[in-house]
C-alpha cells in the first residue's frame, strides 16, 4: 500500500499544470521525433539535454520520459508506413504493419501498434510501481563493490549482447572509457590525459560526448550515403478497428508486456530481443497461420506492445539500480549527473516527490498518447515528407546549440565536431555507439567506486567480492561472457550425436 | 583524432596493375585503420599514466594511474585482437538506417563540406552573434545536403535560428551571444 500512497502523491506532482504542459510537450516532441526519419529517442533526449540547464529536474524527466514512450510509438508509425525502420526495435511492426498498410489495412495496423502501445505501457508501468520499490529496499544496503560490480555487468552486457561482434564492442566500450579519463582525477585532483590544456582539464562534458556521438555522428554518416529517392509513405486515414479485429488481438496485447518487461530490466539491448520474441509467439499461437508475412494483425500488436513494456523495464534498472540497459537511459543518466543525483536504491528516499512524480507521470503521458495519437495519425504521417536537407541540417543545428549551451565556448563546438567523426567512423566500421556512451558516463563513476572498495579494504582485492550482491553480479556477468562458448559446445554436441547416428 | 576513412573513396576502373592490387587490398582492410587508431590510443593512454609524477596526495592503494594503465593494455589488446580478425575475414557491418542507402559508394564531398560549413559557423557565433551564425550553419548545411531553395532556405534558417535565440535566452534563461544584429534590434 506504501508504494499506492506514494504513487498518489506522484499523481499529485504529474497532474499540476506546469508538468502536465512538460508531459504533453514530451510526447508530442517524442512522437514526433519517432515519426521522422534518422532520428531515435536516444538522439532526441540527447539533443534535448540542454534544456536540463534551465528546467526543474522534476519538468525535465517529466519531458524526457514522454519523449521515450512518444518515440516507441512514433517509430511504429514509420515503419508501417514506409517499411523501413531505423530503430531496432521497430523492425518488426515493418513485417507485419507494412503488408497491411500496402493492403489497404493501415488504419487498422496504426490502431493496432497505438493501443498495443497504450497497453504494454500501463501494464509495464504498473509492474514498475509494484517492483520498483522493492528493488530499491533489497538494494539499499549495497555499497562501493556491489556498485562496481553492477557497472561491470553493464560494460560486459553491453558490449558481448548487442551487436555482432564482441572485440568491436569493446573497442568501443575502450573509446568511451578514454574520453572519460580526460581532466581531472576525482580523488586527488591528477591531470590525466589533458596534455597541459586548461580546456581539458575540466573534462569533456557528458552532453557534448552524446550529442557528438548519436547526433553529429548520425548526420554525417546519413549525409555520406543519402538516400537520393526517400521511399513514399503509404497515405492513411484515421486509425480504428472492427469487433474482429480487437477480438484477434486483445490477448497478443496482453501477452505482450509478460515478454517486454523482463527483457527491458536487464541489459540485453533493450526492446530488439522482446519484439521478436512477441513475433515469434504470436505467430506460432495465431490461429490465422495463413495471413502471416501478409499482414497478420496479432504481428504488430503482440510486439508493440512488448516494445512500450520493455521501456517500463529499463526505467526499473535505471531508477533502482543506476544501471542503464539502453541507449535512451545512458543519456537519461547523464541528465541525472548533470542535475548531481545519483540514480540507485537511494534514490527513492532522497527523491521521492522526483521519482514518483515521473512514474505517474508516464501514466499521463501514455493516456495522452492515445488521446492524441489515434486521431492525430494522417498528420504524423505528413511528417514522412519532410525535405531530408532540413531534417539533416536541423539536427546539426540543435546539436550546436545544445554543445555551445554547455559553457558557452566555441572550443566546445570543436571537440563536438571531432567526437562526431570519432561516431562516424564508428559507424563506418560497425562499432557501436552505446558501449562508447556507456563507458563515458559510467567509467569515472565506476574507477571511484572501485577505489572507494578497495580502500576500505586496504588494497585486498577481496574487497571487491565481499558482499553477496556483488557475488551474484559476478556470476551473471560470467554468465554472458561464457554463454556464446556454451551455445557452441552445445551445438557442436549436437552435430557431433548427429554425425554418430 | 580524425577518422580513418580516407581510402575507401571509389576509384576509376583500370586495368589492374600491382599497385592497383595493393590499393584495393588496402581499400578491403581498411578496417586496419581503426587498429592503428586504437594502437595509437593505447600507446597515448600508457605514456600518460606511466608519466603521470603522482606525489603523495595518493589515498588508498589505487592511485590515479591504475585505471588509465589497465584502459591503455586494454585498448593495444583490442588494436591486436581486432588486426586478427580483419586479417581472417571479418568485417565491422555499417550501420543501416531509414534515410540511408548503403549500395552507392560514400559521398565525401557532402562530409566534408558539412564539417565545414560546422566550423565556419562555429568561428562565426562569437563576432555575428548566435542568431546569424546559427542561420548560417542551418543554411550551408541544408546547401551541402543538396537544398537549392534560395527563396525558401535562408528564410527557414533565419526563423529557425531567432526562435531558437529566443527561447533559450529568454524562456530557458540559457545566455546565447547575441551579436550585434540583436544589438540593433
Amino acid at each position: 500500500m506504501d508504494a499506492f500512497n506514494s504513487l498518489m502523491d506522484g499523481f499529485g506532482t504529474a497532474l499540476t499544470p506546469v508538468n502536465l504542459l512538460w508531459a504533453a510537450l514530451g510526447v508530442l516532441l517524442g512522437t514526433a521525433i519517432g515519426v521522422l526519419p534518422g532520428i531515435g529517442p536516444a538522439m532526441a533526449v540527447a539533443l534535448l539535454l540542454p534544456v536540463t540547464y534551465g528546467l526543474e529536474p522534476i519538468g525535465a524527466f517529466i519531458m524526457f520520459a514522454g519523449i521515450y514512450y512518444g518515440a516507441m510509438f512514433g517509430g511504429s508509425t514509420t515503419s508501417i508506413l514506409l517499411n523501413t525502420p531505423g530503430e531496432s526495435a521497430a523492425v518488426v511492426a515493418a513485417m507485419e504493419g507494412n503488408p497491411m498498410a500496402k493492403a489497404g489495412r493501415g488504419a487498422q495496423a496504426l490502431a493496432a501498434a497505438a493501443i498495443g502501445h497504450f497497453a504494454g505501457g500501463l501494464i509495464g508501468t504498473i509492474l514498475l510501481v509494484a517492483l520498483a520499490p522493492t528493488v530499491a529496499e533489497l538494494a539499499v544496503d549495497i555499497g562501493a563493490p556491489d556498485y562496481f560490480a553492477i557497472m561491470v555487468l553493464a560494460f560486459i552486457a553491453v558490449t558481448s549482447v548487442l551487436g555482432s561482434s564482441r572485440i568491436r564492442g569493446l573497442a568501443s566500450l575502450l573509446i568511451g572509457l578514454t574520453l572519460g579519463l580526460v581532466g581531472l582525477d576525482q580523488m586527488t585532483g591528477q591531470q590525466r590525459l589533458t596534455f597541459g590544456s586548461l580546456q581539458l582539464a575540466d573534462g569533456i562534458d557528458v552532453v557534448i560526448v552524446a550529442v557528438g556521438l548519436f547526433a553529429i555522428g548520425e548526420a554525417l554518416w546519413v549525409a555520406a550515403h543519402l538516400r537520393r529517392s526517400p521511399g513514399e509513405p503509404i497515405p492513411v486515414g484515421r486509425p480504428w478497428l472492427g469487433r474482429a479485429d480487437v477480438r484477434r488481438t486483445w490477448k497478443s496485447w496482453l501477452r505482450g508486456p509478460l515478454i517486454g518487461f523482463p527483457f527491458g530490466a536487464i541489459p540485453a539491448g533493450g526492446a530488439e530481443i522482446p519484439t521478436f520474441l512477441s513475433y515469434a509467439t504470436e505467430k506460432r499461437l495465431s490461429k490465422h497461420p495463413d495471413d502471416w508475412g501478409k499482414g497478420a494483425i496479432e504481428g504488430v500488436a503482440g510486439p508493440e506492445s512488448a516494445a512500450s513494456a520493455s521501456a517500463a523495464g529499463t526505467l526499473v534498472s535505471m531508477l533502482t539500480l543506476g544501471l542503464p540497459t539502453t541507449a535512451v537511459a545512458a543519456v537519461m543518466l547523464a541528465a541525472f549527473q548533470q542535475y548531481g543525483i545519483q540514480p540507485g536504491p537511494l534514490l527513492f528516499e532522497r527523491e521521492p516527490e522526483l521519482v514518483w512524480g515521473l512514474i505517474a507521470s508516464l501514466f499521463v503521458g501514455m493516456v495522452l498518447l492515445l488521446a492524441l495519437n489515434l486521431p492525430l495519425a494522417p498528420v504524423w504521417a505528413k511528417l514522412l515528407r519532410i525535405p531530408r536537407p532540413y531534417l539533416y541540417a536541423g539536427i546539426l543545428f540543435f546539436a550546436a546549440v545544445g554543445a555551445y549551451a554547455v559553457g558557452g565556448e566555441v572550443i566546445d563546438l570543436v571537440t563536438l565536431l571531432i567526437i562526431g567523426l570519432i561516431g562516424f567512423g564508428m559507424r563506418r566500421y560497425g562499432l557501436l555507439v552505446l558501449p562508447a556512451v556507456i563507458g563515458v558516463i559510467l567509467g569515472p563513476n565506476a574507477e571511484q567506486q572501485l577505489r572507494r572498495a578497495l580502500q576500505i579494504s586496504d588494497g585486498s582485492v577481496t574487497g571487491l567480492v565481499n558482499t553477496p550482491f556483488a557475488v551474484t553480479v559476478y556470476a551473471v556477468t560470467a554468465l554472458l561472457l561464457i554463454w556464446p562458448l556454451l551455445r557452441k559446445l552445445a551445438t557442436r554436441g549436437r552435430e557431433r550425436e548427429r554425425a554418430k547416428a | 583524432m580524425t577518422t580513418p576513412t580516407t581510402d575507401v573513396s571509389p576509384t576509376p576502373p583500370t586495368p589492374p596493375t600491382p599497385s592497383d592490387a595493393r590499393r584495393s587490398w588496402l581499400r578491403e582492410h581498411s578496417e586496419l585503420g581503426v587498429c592503428v587508431l586504437l594502437l595509437a590510443l593505447g600507446a597515448l593512454v600508457l605514456t600518460d599514466a606511466l608519466t603521470m609524477d603522482v606525489d603523495i596526495t595518493q589515498r588508498g592503494p589505487v592511485g590515479p594511474k591504475t585505471v588509465p594503465i589497465v584502459v591503455g593494455i586494454g585498448l593495444l589488446v583490442i588494436a591486436a585482437l581486432l588486426a586478427v580478425d580483419v586479417l581472417r575475414g571479418g568485417r565491422g557491418e555499417a550501420e543501416g538506417g531509414e534515410d540511408i542507402d548503403l549500395s552507392e559508394p560514400a559521398d565525401w564531398r557532402t562530409v566534408l563540406l558539412l564539417a565545414g560549413v560546422f566550423l565556419g559557423s562555429a568561428i562565426l557565433i562569437e563576432p555575428l552573434g548566435f542568431p546569424v551564425a546559427g542561420a548560417l550553419l542551418f543554411w550551408g548545411a541544408a546547401f551541402a545536403l543538396g537544398s537549392r531553395r534560395i527563396d525558401r532556405d535562408p528564410l527557414i534558417a533565419a526563423v529557425l535560428s531567432l526562435t531558437t535565440y529566443a527561447v533559450f535566452n529568454n524562456l530557458l534563461g540559457v545566455p546565447l551571444p547575441g551579436g550585434p544584429l540583436m544589438g540593433v534590434l
